[in-house]
């Protein structure tokens, strides 16, 4: 394929490199330094795709990040990426590109019919349409809708790109690398501060790289080398390029995306990371965000082949390319007309320069005039031609301020048609810093008004529309940061003879007028190109009844997009502060918010992935339950044996044995995963006084007590018992899930409350390593590891502990219990897990002894009604309601949670309260989470009367097995209660939690 | 992402801290004493306040230790942070907020 539309030199291009792609199944040449847009339009391919609810042929608008339309699917495969802006595409060798939402192709679409019933598709369609029946959504609407309205595919497999993220701290950074950013850099770097220039271009210079300047002695290309140079040169000043600022939070955090090895063919980005997201905190922000240019609101505005000004003297200039042969100009500014002339000077024709404004003058206009364009002042473009391309436009002559044309028309013939609406600053990461707009009349666009970070803004975005301008406020905003972070800028620099025309002229123009008044007819003046939003859906959303322009952006989604409306906003606030008649500023701008362009999610991710994307805790005996089969369970971060499968055997074959082995003879359990918090100081058996419900202050040294912990507001939230070590030094256990919880609880009243008790607490977690033998043999099997602890009833009796030597090991030993059955917790140092649990295997032998896990030791203390915290708790249940108000000492004046016993709500009778449940069939086994009734089949909704918080099927006691928090239960033992479920109602009987040894006997073996 | 200055610590991202609610809100000395609307005050009013706040912080994976912060809850400037137990800094007059 030739390359027709190249110039024959210039541009920022290396024509000796050119490089093959591949457009919808096409080959194409372009050349290195070009994007994917120029290299197509260098190839006059402008159709690039459908627009997005009527299926209308598009094309290319923009040259950068404001770009609306052209939308393409980049890549196949595992790498493909959706929606990507064919503007910011840089051209690499290979590269595969094709138009999204078409089917079944872009030259023939067969939703381009929606075009036809365009009169029911206005705003809000979507909320009037498909609201009934309901279940025509999942049939029929959604997936209809998603095909004919979707954009591109979401990758199906796993990406397999690297990314990563960093972190960097500096003076100055500053966002934006053209003559106002680069000036920033410059003075800020020379005043010695660590700096960061950003730019989201290939190279540097921002709209230097599509204007011709002289800059004193340099050409413009030749200022930004000098810049650049200069600015690599020192050693704290950091350039990066094809790197977006994408938000910008509080206390001056931005996050910033590198864009590493898209520009690479496949073959060079092997191995390297492709995407970095950099999280930036700096002392002073320079924004230099530069603007965008608006489109003019006419009817048919959207063909392919009518662009931006801007953009079409960004094609000429950087990339010699010609967008098209034949151009109509259409404009209500000065500065577009240079987009005429450097076209006709780069080889193309001009054939009229519609300009609404009714009197023009000045520099660009002269000169155009003497390159003998016509210009027709006090006209407009009314409509246009052409199918896939535009070809050519309907020019009269308009009053001011009419809603109406009544001139006459002329054809004008043309291959494209350059719109400039005047300049919008890009105030987006202004505005997401939280600083207010104001608007400027003279300049016609929202400015940034006082800023509320530590931040400075130059150049376009601060409304200096001129070089010399840009480069002053550049010098002086880069000057200020520096000086703002303790730095010395150095003299400013002379300034340098520049060479520009005047650019300021521009009289706004929001909408040109139609054979009859907007929201009337059928022509479509698009105000959002992506959204496909036109004027009349704006004054349809008013003649609704929409007002705010919050609202009006969500019914009619201007703004809305991979865009987010950079070209339309403004557009869209203007038109409807005509319609509202209330001025600009009254109307005021809709939010902007991160990410300013699309970041994907393997970005965000980064490394995150996998077994990296969260912390996975492990006991020094894992690795043991690993190689015996070991299924495991996640607890927090822990991962816990949740049960030992033998060959052959079912989850609930193995639950079987495992219990039973614990209640006939001896099992083993990891319990090294519960918290361990060492508590010291003269205070620690008061501070436990006032943190438990229950009294702490006479436990003897070498004994072990229960206790539960309340909020302030009575509600349980964590258990476990705790060890007196000594006279000023406990040994808390806390459950395995609440453990930082509980030590953050208690440094919080140590040091907020009560910062007057001696007591400090430490986590001893992961120092100690906890197996539990459980069961009639637990004795016998400790008597061989540890022959010389007096394991006696009088010695060693319940809730104590002793130290001494368990297989060789220094070892604390706990008689607590969960299961109901004679325990020993042995600790040990967490190094010597591992050790310690083989030699208890040994030992254990020829007892059998089984090991266990977290499913089954659920099951052994639900036999015994114990609770677990999170589960028979949800964070509104009181000890009173677990039927524990033995726990609750009635002596102590005061403990956290005592005082909200009494309140009204918390002494209610009808509290849910823990129950246990027998269903009718003993081989019936709730749902846990099931909800209960009182009646069973009364009329929907049911009265609920609590939910199972906890069942099970119960080897020991040969029947199903439930624990449950039921409104008003302990005066309701002996009732039947319901649980509807799905196709049946099952009848159970409410009795005592308790379902196993009710005395304790088996406590002591 | 806020800028806390930890009194002990400097300076720090908010995601080394946790975030402890109204500051100066002190648990009664005898809770006994109150009757159930005083305690429900204590217990779940706070002021909401739209502009400076003073607020706790615990600085849980750093020093962890809990302090009080001034900020702006509508522009998250931070005026001060302050170690428990010592007075609070001089407030600016709110600016009124954003609209």
């Amino acid at each position: 394929m030739t390359q027709a539309f190249r110039t024959t030199s210039g541009g920022r291009i290396d024509r000796k490199k050119a490089i093959t792609f591949t457009f919808n199944g096409k080959p194409y040449i372009g050349y290195e330094g070009d994007t994917l847009a120029s290299a197509l339009l260098a190839n006059g391919v402008h159709l690039l795709g459908r627009s997005f609810k009527y299926h209308r042929p598009r094309g290319i608008v923009a040259a950068g990040a404001e770009e609306p339309n052209s939308m393409v699917q980049l890549g196949e495969g595992a790498t493909t990426e959706p929606n990507i802006r064919a503007t910011q595409i840089s051209l690499y060798d290979g590269l595969t590109a094709s138009s999204v939402n078409v089917w079944p192709n872009v030259e023939f679409d067969i939703s381009a019919i929606n075009g036809l019933f365009a009169k029911i598709m206005t705003a809000g369609f979507y909320n009037k349409t498909f609201m009934w029946p309901r279940s025509m959504w999942m049939k029929l609407y959604e997936p209809v809708i998603r095909r004919a309205a979707g954009w591109g595919k979401a990758p199906t497999q796993q990406d397999p790109d690297i990314y990563d993220h960093m972190h960097l701290h500096v003076e100055v950074m500053i966002v934006g690398g053209g003559p106002a950013g680069l000036m920033a850099a410059l003075a800020a770097g020379r005043a010695g501060a660590r700096v960061l220039l950003v730019d989201e271009q290939s190279e540097f210079g921002g709209s230097l790289l599509s204007r011709k300047r002289q800059i004193g002695a340099k050409d413009e290309a030749g200022w930004i080398a000098e810049m650049v140079a200069e600015l690599e040169a020192m050693p704290d000043v950091t350039l990066l390029s094809r790197s977006t600022a994408f938000g910008y939070y509080d206390h001056n955090y931005l996050c910033v995306l590198e864009q590493k090895t898209d520009h690479l063919p496949a073959a060079e980005r092997v191995g390297k990371v492709r995407q970095r997201v950099w999280h930036v905190r700096a002392g002073q922000v320079v924004l230099a965000t530069g603007a965008h240019e608006r489109p003019l609101v006419f009817a048919d505005n959207d063909r392919p082949g009518i662009m931006l000004a801007g953009s079409v003297q960004t094609y000429v200039n950087r990339y010699g390319v010609l967008p098209g042969k034949k151009m109509a100009l259409f404009t209500n500014n000065d500065a577009a007309y240079e987009a005429a002339i450097d076209l006709q000077a780069a080889g193309g024709d001009v054939v009229a320069i519609i300009d609404c404004r009714s009197e023009v003058s000045g520099e660009l206009v002269d000169a155009a005039r003497a390159l003998d364009i016509e210009i027709l002042a006090g006209h407009a473009i009314t409509g246009t031609c052409g199918g896939k391309r535009v070809e050519s436009v309907e020019v009269r002559a308009i009053q001011k301020g009419a809603k109406v044309y009544t001139s006459a028309a002329r054809q004008i013939k043309c291959d494209l048609v350059a719109m400039s609406g005047g300049w919008s600053p890009v105030v987006h990461l202004f505005s997401q810093s939280q600083g207010q707009l104001e608007y400027d009349e003279e300049k016609a666009c929202f400015l940034p008004g006082t800023p509320r970070q530590a931040q400075q803004v130059a150049g376009a975005l601060a409304g200096e529309f001129t070089l010399k301008d840009c480069l002053a406020g550049g010098y002086k905003a880069g000057a200020d940061a520096a000086r703002a972070t303790g730095f010395t800028p150095k003299r400013k620099p002379a300034a340098p003879e520049i060479d520009e025309p005047d650019l300021s002229g521009i009289e706004p123009f929001w909408i040109v007028p139609g054979s009859r008044p907007i929201g009337e007819g059928m022509a479509k003046h698009f105000v959002d190109l992506q959204n496909d939003t036109t004027a009349a859906d704006i004054e349809l959303a008013v003649r609704e009844g929409f007002e705010s322009v919050e609202h009006i952006k969500r019914y009619t989604l201007t703004g809305f997009g991979t865009d987010q409306g950079k070209t339309s906003n403004i557009n869209a606030l203007a038109i409807l502060s005509g319609i509202l008649d209330k001025p600009i500023p009254k109307v005021g701008t809709t939010t902007f918010r991160p990410p300013y362009t699309p970041v994907s999610y393997g970005a965000l991710a980064g490394r995150n992935l996998g077994d990296w994307s969260d912390p996975v805790r492990v006991t020094s005996i894992h690795d043991w339950h690993v190689e015996n089969g070991a299924l495991f369970e996640n607890v927090g971060q822990w991962k816990r044996p949740w049960y030992f499968p033998k060959a052959g055997e079912t989850m609930q074959d193995a639950l079987n044995r495992e219990c039973l082995a614990v209640r006939s003879g001896v099992g083993v359990l990891d319990a090294s995963t519960l918290g361990k918090i060492d508590i010291r100081g003269p205070d620690a058996a008061e501070f436990l006084n006032r943190i438990y419900t229950n009294a702490w202050a006479k436990l003897g040294i070498g004994r072990v007590r229960y206790g539960l912990m309340c909020h302030e507001d009575g509600m349980v939230f964590d258990d476990g018992t705790t060890a007196r070590l000594a006279e000023d030094r406990f040994l808390m256990t806390t459950t395995t899930g609440g453990a930082a919880g509980v030590l953050d609880w208690l440094e919080e009243y140590l040091q907020t409350e009560w910062p007057e008790l001696k007591v400090y607490c430490n986590s001893v977690t992961e120092q100690w390593a906890t197996v539990s033998i459980a069961g009639p043999k637990a004795g016998a099997v400790l008597k061989k590891l540890a022959p010389d602890m007096d394991l006696s009833q009088e010695n060693f009796p319940f809730l104590s502990f002793k130290e001494g030597v368990v297989a060789g090991i220094d070892a604390r030993v706990f008689r607590i219990s969960f299961t109901g059955e004679l325990t020993y917790e042995i600790n040990v140092p967490w190094t010597c897990g591992r050790v310690l649990w083989e030699a208890v295997m040994e030992a254990g032998a020829e007892f059998d002894i089984t090991p266990y896990g977290t499913e089954s030791m659920h099951i052994l203390r639900a036999e015994k009604g114990f609770i677990i915290v999170g589960q028979e708790t949800d964070g509104t249940t009181t000890p009173q309601d677990l039927g524990m108000d033995w726990i609750v000492s009635k002596k102590k004046p005061d403990f956290i949670g005592k005082r909200s016993f009494t309140r009204s709500d918390t002494a209610r009778a009808d509290r849910k309260q823990l129950v246990g449940l027998l269903t009718d069939k003993p081989d019936d086994v709730l749902p846990e989470g099931a909800q209960l009734v009182f009646i069973p089949h009364s009329p929907k909704p049911m009265p609920m009367a609590g939910h199972v918080t906890s069942s099970y099927y119960s080897a020991t006691l040969g029947r199903s097995i439930a624990l449950a928090l039921v409104k008003g239960g302990h005066d309701r033992m002996g009732q039947k209660i319901f649980a509807p479920l799905e196709g049946k109602t099952v009848t159970a009987e409410i009795v005592d939690p308790v379902f196993y040894d009710k005395e304790g006997e088996r406590l002591n073996g | 992402m806020l800028n806390i200055d930890c009194p002990w610590c400097g300076k720090r991202h908010e995601t080394e801290f946790r975030y402890g609610g109204e500051a100066h809100i002190a648990r009664p000395e005898d809770p006994a004493k109150l009757d159930d609307a005083e305690w429900a005050e204590f217990l779940f009013m706070r002021t909401n306040t739209k502009g400076y706040f003073a607020e706790r912080w615990l600085h849980s994976h750093g020093c962890r230790r809990w302090f009080n912060v001034i900020r702006h809850t509508v522009t998250h400037e931070i005026v001060g942070s302050y170690k428990m137990g010592e007075k609070p800094p001089k407030l600016p007059k709110s600016a009124g907020g954003a609209k």
